[in-house]
């Protein structure tokens, strides 16, 4: 039986990686991934789980070493944050590039200057074409979950790219929740037999294969073809994982996106990450109101839920989207990705910023957001530059 | 043409790994015959051999074979032999020497 | 000093007990008298293929060949700049989890890589302890970019980056590895192979961090004919720049090749080796004492050390 537990987001991801079985970890301290690590080696140290922890000198280092440990066949596992995935951003790349499977929990955190701890997104955003799928978690339920499923699907042989798991600075990762906690047994049936992996190579003196070496333009794209490849196939891996892992928990992931009542939506916003909770709220208060509005969670963004996206949006008068995030000198990075997503769509689509530097997004400020798309689609009037949500001194 | 070739060459080498990778499996002349690099050549003057396979050992490209039934015998690979001459060079009885190639 | 011509002869193995087979294959992508070549083939027949090599970029990926070839016939994961000995440290953690712990794990970089950009990571996995062969092939310039100084150029010597000569010393990195107090480290040269297989296959039978320095007399970079690189090699021990040692579980052990060098008499004059180097070639007479004072101090520590090592072991 699963039982229920009051976690934090940042236990949740080490509880996760421990029903995972992760055979090597090595990671670097930094707020607020910090209860992460610390909770790992307690695992560790304790002989509860049984891994090896490369407690290395930064985060440059702990991705590489989880690749070197992927290399091997070893399932690896790392979590950070902000700066750390920053300083680490040259492994990332090598990682989702070289295709090695593992899993990393990012825990979003803006970039200073100025200093920040709090949340927001451009940390993870900034490493969305480095070949790694990107999953955002909404609670710390999601959170668990998602780390277990990106195990399957990373391991999958028709997939073979290393996952990230993004959970909001503080709103998740230091925020208890309750949290059902599966079956070990389940668990062990459902990912594949820790360290038995051999694809998409290992290192192995009796097959010498050397990675990475140096290739001309005539291969070279061919080999970044297949990392495409790999993510269009993850599509459909995400959807059979997350409906087996219904199977064995009766908690279905088995779309990229949710769709919080957009059926018959006219207006409907599209966000990721934790804020998605007090959205599906508005949504709610709204309805109870008669306001036709629905929140379309995206739950990758790498794939990007394209299909989902179009089936979902098209036909409807407005469509916002809510960034925690800015691309400076362009406006919202999703923002721009669902619109050129619904290239060929006729339909309004109205960027949002808010949250940025862990600025609260509240209930009241969704319900502020939704009104501006109803008001806007009733008016027929053009989308406007992106809005900033809560801006002081601006409306 | 060549271009073609290279392309039919790689398909039949990745065909068994089944995906398109960034491994490459070991190969000698993985760069080429680099012989055609080469200005001078070694020539071994096998009267003058001590079989002390200091050449042999020296060898940065490993283009001295050792040869004979106790490998006690050297011979310069010249598909492989860039010329750099340091087998000439550290041979102690000068039983090497540098010819220049053509 | 004559018997040093030919010195790989005196080691303590003979050349005829090292494996025929080469895990460095032919026709690969080295430039002609390349020290790194002679240095992976004997790696290869100190281990004889039970080992996986982690590169970061150097000239040794380039020496591997372009894709789909591998001039490597051992396992081979090229890694970022920096990144090597974390690399190594989390594959020996794989293997170790997958009890496959004999295979070596055997990080393979330049002086570029280790001494300067890959430094916190080495010394991170040498705090750790973390038990891996880390050798570091040094042609004391970054000569993969074409020859830009690094902090293992010697003092005076021109690269592109240093064309009036290098002002600073090189930076000492078998003892900043020593002063981690890992469990081997030792210096090696290309032109003595057989002890630098000996060290090798010491360096794996030990558990825990090792570290070999492995002087690479460059002829690219260094502007020597090709067939010098043995010579260049001998000659900087000869004189005593390069001199041979292993510090093992603490203790100095001067290598036997150099123990005759402890009387500076015995030391050839340092013009022998600057005289056959262009880098060397617009040295003033300041620079050329300036070295020599610097292989003076040199060996009064190395002096120093064999008597620390005296006393720690007891007397003799």
């Amino acid at each position: 039986m699963a039982k229920t537990e009051i976690l934090t987001g940042n236990y949740a991801v080490a509880y996760a990686a421990k029903l995972s079985r992760v055979q090597v970890i090595s990671a670097y301290p930094i707020t607020p991934q910090t209860s992460i690590v610390e909770k790992l080696d307690e695992f560790v140290e304790s002989g509860e789980l049984n891994a090896k922890y490369v407690r290395v000198e930064s985060e440059h280092s702990a991705m590489a070493a989880c690749i070197g440990a992927a290399a091997t066949g070893a399932r690896a596992f790392t979590a950070t944050s902000s700066h750390g995935l920053m300083y680490m951003s040259e492994l990332v790349w090598w990682a989702g590039l070289g295709k090695f499977p593992l899993v990393m929990a990012v825990v979003c955190r803006a970039l200073a200057p100025p200093w920040s701890i709090w949340s927001e997104h451009n940390d993870v955003l900034a490493h969305r074409d480095s070949g790694w799928i990107i999953f955002f978690a909404e609670d710390n339920q999601e959170v668990l979950d998602l780390i277990i499923q990106s195990y399957r699907i990373c391991e999958d042989e028709r997939v073979l790219q290393p996952v990230m798991v993004a959970l909001d600075a503080f709103i998740l990762s230091h925020t208890s929740m309750p949290v059902s906690i599966p079956e070990q047994s389940d668990i062990d049936e459902y990912l594949p037999t820790p360290g038995s992996r051999r694809k998409p190579f290992i290192l192995d003196p009796d097959d010498p294969l050397t990675h990475g070496n140096l290739t001309y333009p005539e291969y070279f794209m061919e080999i970044r073809y297949e990392i495409e490849k790999s993510m269009n196939s993850a599509r459909r891996v995400i959807i059979e994982a997350g409906r087996r892992y219904g199977e064995i928990t009766g908690r279905y992931y088995d779309s990229l996106v949710e769709d919080y009542r957009c059926g018959d939506a006219d207006i409907v916003l599209v966000n990721v990450g934790s804020s998605c909770g007090d959205a599906k709220e508005a949504v709610d208060l709204l309805r109870d109101e008669g306001y036709k509005v629905g929140l379309l969670k995206l739950r990758t963004v790498r794939p990007f839920p394209f299909e989902d996206l179009r089936r979902i949006c098209s036909g409807k008068r407005y469509i916002g989207v809510f960034d925690r995030n800015y691309s400076f000198g362009y406006g919202g990075i999703l923002h721009c990705e669902v619109s050129s997503a619904l290239s060929g769509i006729k339909v309004p689509i109205q960027g949002f910023i808010g949250g940025l530097g862990g600025r609260d997004i509240t209930l009241d400020d969704y319900v502020w957001v939704f009104k501006i798309l109803v008001d806007m689609a009733d008016r027929g009037v053009e989308p406007k530059p992106p809005i900033w949500v809560g801006l002081r001194g601006v409306v | 043409m060549l271009k073609q070739l290279s392309w039919l060459i790689l398909l039949l080498e990745v065909v068994e790994l089944s995906y398109i990778l960034p491994v490459s499996k070991p190969s000698e002349g993985a760069s080429g015959f680099t012989g055609i690099w080469r200005s001078f050549k070694p020539v071994i003057d096998v009267g003058k051999c001590r079989k002390c396979l200091l050449c042999w050992l020296y060898c940065p490209e490993a283009a001295i074979k050792r040869v004979g039934d106790d490998y006690m015998s050297v011979e310069v690979d010249y598909r492989y032999c860039k010329g750099c001459g340091i087998c000439a060079n550290e041979c102690p009885f000068k039983a090497i020497i540098m010819v220049k190639e053509g | 000093m004559g018997g040093f011509k030919g010195g790989g002869l005196n080691m303590s193995i003979s050349i005829r007990s090292l494996t025929l087979n080469e895990y460095l294959l032919p026709g690969n992508a080295s430039c002609p008298g390349c020290p790194a070549s002679i240095g992976l083939r004997m790696l290869g027949k100190a281990l004889e293929g039970r080992y996986v090599l982690v590169i970061p970029a150097c000239c040794s990926t380039i020496i591997e060949g372009p894709y789909p070839k591998s001039s490597y016939g051992v396992p081979v994961l090229n890694i970022a700049f920096a990144a090597s000995p974390s690399a190594a440290a989390g594959i020996k953690a794989g293997f170790e989890v997958l009890g496959k712990g004999d295979i070596h794990v055997v990080v393979w970089a330049g002086d570029g890589g280790t001494a300067d950009i890959g430094m916190a990571s080495l010394s991170g996995a040498a705090e750790r302890n973390d038990d891996i062969i880390y050798i570091c092939y040094d042609n004391e310039a970054y000569m993969n970019t074409g020859i830009q100084r690094s902090s293992a150029t010697p003092y005076a010597a021109w690269t592109t980056t240093t064309i009036t000569g290098k002002s600073e010393h090189k930076k000492n990195l078998p003892m900043i590895m020593a002063a981690h107090k890992i469990p081997y480290v030792a210096t090696a040269s290309v032109a003595y192979p057989l002890d630098f297989v000996v060290k090798v296959r010491k360096a794996a039978s030990i558990r825990g961090m090792k570290y070999i320095h492995l002087h690479s007399p460059c002829p690219t970079g260094w502007r020597f004919p090709s067939d010098k690189t043995v010579e260049v090699g001998r000659l900087a021990v000869q004189t005593g720049l390069w001199p041979l040692y292993e510090i093992d579980h603490g203790v100095f052990k001067l290598s036997d090749i150099c123990k005759p060098l402890l009387d500076k008499r015995n030391r050839k004059p340092i013009e022998e080796y600057i005289k056959i180097q262009g880098r060397f070639s617009r040295i003033s007479k300041e620079q050329l004492a300036e070295l020599e004072r610097y292989v003076e101090s040199l060996w009064n520590e190395i002096a120093l050390m064999i008597e620390k090592s005296k006393m720690s072991e007891g007397g003799c």
